[in-house]
């Protein structure tokens, strides 16, 4: 009977490791780390009003987002911590589970603004600002504000805590990328008060039914951007 | 007013070394051409792919490439408690780098922590250690720096506070701390311990963190590898014995071996500054190295029992709210009896990040979480989360309590107080 040496084997392994918590074998699993704040789908935390969704983003500009925290041009400890030593390939996992997940969003909470605010907000993100020669969000982030692929992350469904915040990053030089960085340009020429607008509109904005990134190549931005390949003229 | 009776006494001790120092300096680089042998050793290409490999084994990249910068261009900051010292571009460059040094300018820095310019070096470069490394090996490191491609880039300006920028002062700091001589191997053990003994005191500078410290920031004599925080980075390097009450107890060479070599082991995974070394540097050394390494640490002798406590804090309601914790957050991983999953998640029930004497380690591991290092044995690690965005300064003190005082655990509790210090250590 030569199969009773592999059942034996099986149960008495079984027996041994009753008490070892099953552990799969699942990338889901092995990236603990990530999934604990930003969800295990990448949903983010709506509740907590602060950590990004990541899921649909583009792979590459989640990717990018992980290399930039390991080379200091974005700060923020704990993320800077997380990645440090992951490797190229491992990043480009990572990205790609992100970047496949299909979840619903969830509306996060907005702060309790005057309805000029938020007019201002829909102005800056459809028109923007020809005085403060600030363009509008839909030039580069889609006309859905999805994004765009390969590197344009989308800005719907994101907390007002975090737009916010990114957005007086890249004024204070601790969220930053390639050069020139159109995004920093962008940052300065807002008042605080835009800033406040702008991320209100966006974090009330209703999610549209399709939330894929719009294809690669269907924009022409109105800024020279390092992370687009230095594409775009505009001053 | 007593308090300050320090400063004169300091300034003339100062100034004493200054006039020493200046009668003695010894006269500076000359500009005469390579010795024609060793000119030729430095082209040899052999003997640059040891000096590779010896480089990586030393991981002189840790500190001599800043955060995305160039390869051994220099330029990162490292903190110590007297300011921050930056490291040096040691890449050919003639202006900035090491392109006008002869090997003996090199082998006077790496032997006995003097500059080209005659200059006293910071010990922050760990010529405490580094002095042990063999003329040849150095000669093969040289050859190697003086083979990558030369990078422009000036060092930074140092960040030393007042009277520690005084480089003079060095030379008491030198009467105290600092012995130079090249490792002399001990005929009354085998050849791969010595090599081990090479590696870890030597080139691998291991004491360099794994050691106590004094006031002065030297390594105290006959404490080497027992332990001691890092200085200017808050984490905790654990004591290196495997012997009775050693940090490492009850890990077997091949323990050792694993953990250098894929940044995990049956008993431990390499975390914090650990992980960067491991990734940077020992995952790439050869079998043998690995070997001779375990051998020499397993020879280490076993320490005195740490003496217990005596506090009149009961940990009691600690290690109680830290059970619920540790079965609501831990268990399903690190198991309910702290056993861990082999190859998987580390063991907690007597590992040696859990039991170090200041609990800085199980801390900052509960606050940050991260992934076990990315080797080539184990290219997509599994991670633990962070908790400093779901647990308070109170409950991070009670689950830390709760592990260091569980199963065969017997490590003093961590306090509320203690966490507030960590939770927001910023990353170098």
């Amino acid at each position: 009977m030569p199969w009773v040496l592999p059942l034996v084997c099986m149960v008495v392994g079984g027996l041994a490791h009753a008490d070892r918590p099953s552990v799969p074998d699942t990338l889901q699993q092995r990236i603990a780390a990530c999934t604990t704040c930003h969800g295990a789908h990448g949903e983010g935390s709506p509740g907590s009003g602060f950590f990004p969704r990541l899921a649909g983003k583009p792979a590459g500009y989640l990717a990018l987002q992980i290399q930039n925290f390991q080379r200091g041009l974005r700060k923020y400890a704990p993320m800077e911590y997380t990645v440090r030593q992951l490797s190229p390939e491992y990043i480009r996992e990572i990205a790609e589970y992100f970047a496949a997940q299909q979840v619903p969003y969830e509306r996060p909470p907005v702060p309790d603004l005057a309805p000029s605010f938020l007019r201002r907000g829909q102005q800056l993100v459809t028109t923007g600002d020809p005085a403060l020669k600030v363009p509008p969000c839909q030039a580069c982030h889609g006309k859905a504000l999805t994004g765009t692929e390969p590197s344009v992350p989308g800005l719907v469904g994101l907390p007002y805590d975090y737009i916010s915040s990114q957005l007086g990053s890249w004024r204070t030089g601790t969220r930053a990328s390639a050069a020139p960085d159109c995004m920093a340009t962008i940052a300065n020429r807002l008042t605080p008060a835009d800033i406040t607008a702008v991320a209100a509109w966006l974090a009330s904005h209703d999610v549209p039914a399709d939330t894929h990134p719009q294809p690669a190549g269907s924009i022409t931005p109105p800024l020279s951007c390092g992370v687009l390949g230095g594409q775009g003229g505009g001053t | 007013m007593k308090r300050l009776l320090w400063v004169p006494v300091v300034l003339i001790v100062m100034a004493l070394a200054a006039w020493w120092w200046q009668s003695h300096r010894s006269n500076t680089a000359s500009a005469a051409a390579e010795d024609p042998a060793i000119a030729a050793m430095l082209k040899d290409s052999s003997t640059i792919a040891k000096g590779r490999y010896l480089a990586t084994a030393g991981d002189c990249t840790s500190c001599h490439t800043a955060q995305s910068g160039q390869l051994y261009a220099g330029g990162r900051l490292l903190p110590t408690p007297f300011g921050n010292i930056p490291a040096s571009n040691i890449t050919p460059d003639p202006d900035t780098g090491l392109g006008h040094w002869r090997f003996d300018d090199f082998w006077r820095a790496l032997h006995t922590g003097v500059g080209r310019d005659g200059e006293l070096l910071y010990p922050a470069f760990s010529y405490t250690s580094f002095t042990k490394i063999t003329r040849e090996d150095a000669i093969a490191i040289f050859a190697y720096l003086k083979s990558l491609p030369s990078i422009h880039e000036e060092t930074k300006p140092l960040g030393l506070r007042f009277p520690y920028n005084v480089r003079a002062g060095l030379a008491a700091w030198r009467a105290l701390y600092f012995k130079p001589g090249v490792y002399q191997a001990d005929p009354a053990h085998p050849e791969s311990w010595n090599r081990g003994a090479y590696l870890v005191e030597g080139l691998g500078h291991c004491n360099e963190c794994h050691a106590p410290r004094g006031a002065w920031g030297g390594v105290e004599k006959g404490a080497q590898l027992s332990g001691g925080r890092i200085p200017g980075m808050d984490w905790y390097a654990p004591d290196l014995s495997t012997q009775a009450h050693g940090g490492l107890q009850g890990w077997s060479k091949q323990d050792v071996v694993d953990l250098l070599k894929t940044g995990q082991s049956s008993k431990g995974v390499a975390f914090g500054p650990m992980a960067d070394v491991v990734a940077n540097s020992t995952q790439y050394l050869s079998d043998e190295d690995l070997q001779a390494i375990a051998d020499y640490l397993q020879s280490l002798p076993a320490r005195p029992e740490p003496i217990a406590e005596k506090t009149s804090f009961d940990s009691k309601p600690l290690v109680d709210q830290g059970n619920s914790i540790y079965v609501q957050r831990c268990a399903s991983c690190h198991g309910n009896d702290g056993q861990g999953v082999p190859g998987v998640y580390p063991p907690l029930d007597g590992n040696s990040s859990v039991l170090e004497p200041t609990g800085i380690n199980a801390t900052r591991a509960v606050l940050l979480g991260g992934f076990a290092p990315v080797t080539s044995g184990n290219p997509r690690p599994y991670s633990m989360p962070p908790y400093a965005q779901q647990l308070s300064d109170a409950e991070v003190a009670a689950v830390v309590t709760f592990i260091r005082r569980s199963w065969s655990n017997h490590a003093p509790a961590v306090q509320e107080r203690d966490v507030i210090k960590y939770r927001h250590t910023p990353m170098d």
